[in-house]
C-alpha cells in the first residue's frame, strides 16, 4: 500500500517538474517564466518530498520532510517576487500580446518608490 | 516492478532529462533575469533528485541535504535580485 503511494506521489511530482521545465524554455517571456516555474516546481517537488517522506514512515523525517515543503511553500512567493520587481526595474520587456502593464508609469525611476493613485 | 525500479528506471530519467531542458535556458537566456530564474529551477529539480535519491538508497540523511539546498536556492535568487536591483540604482 505504501509503494503505491509513493509511487503515485512521485510520478505526479516528476511530471509537473517536467511541465516546469519545458515551460522555462516554451514561454515568451520573463515574467512569464516566472509564473510557470514558481507554481509548477514547488507542487511537484512538494509532492516528491511528501512520497519520500511517507516511504520511510519515520515521525521524524516526516517531521523533517513537512519542514522542508513548508520552507519551500514560504520563500518560492518572495524569490519570485524579488526576481520579478528586479528585473521590471532593470528594464525587461514584456511579451508583446501582453494586454496591460499596471505599474507603467506608477513608479519612481530614482527611488524605486510606487506612487499611489489618490 | 518494485519501489526502486520504478524510481531508477522512470523517475530518475524524467527528472534528469528535465535538468537538461532548464540548463538550455540557463544557456540561452537573453538577459541575466532568466538565467537566476533557470538556476533557481535547476537548484529546485535537484532537491527532487536528492529526495528520489534517499528513497533508493533508503538514506533519510539525505534530506538533511535537501534543506540546506532548499536554503541556499532562496539566498541565491534574493541575492540576486537584490544586486540587480542596485546595479540599476548605481548607473
Amino acid at each position: 500500500m505504501t509503494e503505491i503511494i509513493v509511487i503515485i506521489l512521485s510520478s505526479l511530482g516528476a511530471l509537473f517538474i517536467l511541465l516546469a521545465a519545458v515551460g522555462i524554455v516554451k514561454m515568451p517571456d520573463l515574467y512569464l517564466r516566472i509564473s510557470v516555474t514558481t507554481k509548477a516546481a514547488t507542487l511537484g517537488i512538494g509532492l516528491i518530498l511528501l512520497g519520500a517522506g511517507i516511504y520511510f514512515s519515520d515521525t521524524a523525517i516526516l517531521a523533517r520532510v513537512i519542514a522542508i515543503i513548508v520552507f519551500m511553500l514560504l520563500t518560492a512567493p518572495v524569490g519570485a517576487h524579488m526576481i520579478g520587481r528586479a528585473s521590471y526595474f532593470t528594464g525587461v520587456k514584456m511579451w508583446k500580446n501582453s494586454k496591460i502593464d499596471e505599474l507603467e508609469g506608477k513608479y519612481d525611476t530614482k527611488s524605486h518608490k510606487l506612487k499611489s493613485e489618490d | 516492478m518494485s519501489v526502486y525500479d520504478y524510481l531508477y528506471y522512470i523517475i530518475l530519467p524524467i527528472l534528469a532529462v528535465s535538468i537538461l531542458i532548464i540548463f538550455i535556458r540557463f544557456l540561452i537566456g537573453p538577459k541575466l533575469s532568466d538565467r537566476v530564474v533557470a538556476l533557481d529551477l535547476l537548484l529546485t529539480t535537484g532537491i527532487g533528485i536528492i529526495a528520489v535519491y534517499s528513497i533508493i538508497t533508503n538514506q533519510p540523511a539525505f534530506l538533511d541535504i535537501a534543506m540546506i539546498l532548499a536554503l541556499i536556492a532562496f539566498l541565491g535568487t534574493v541575492a540576486f535580485a537584490y544586486y540587480l536591483e542596485k546595479r540599476e540604482k548605481n548607473d
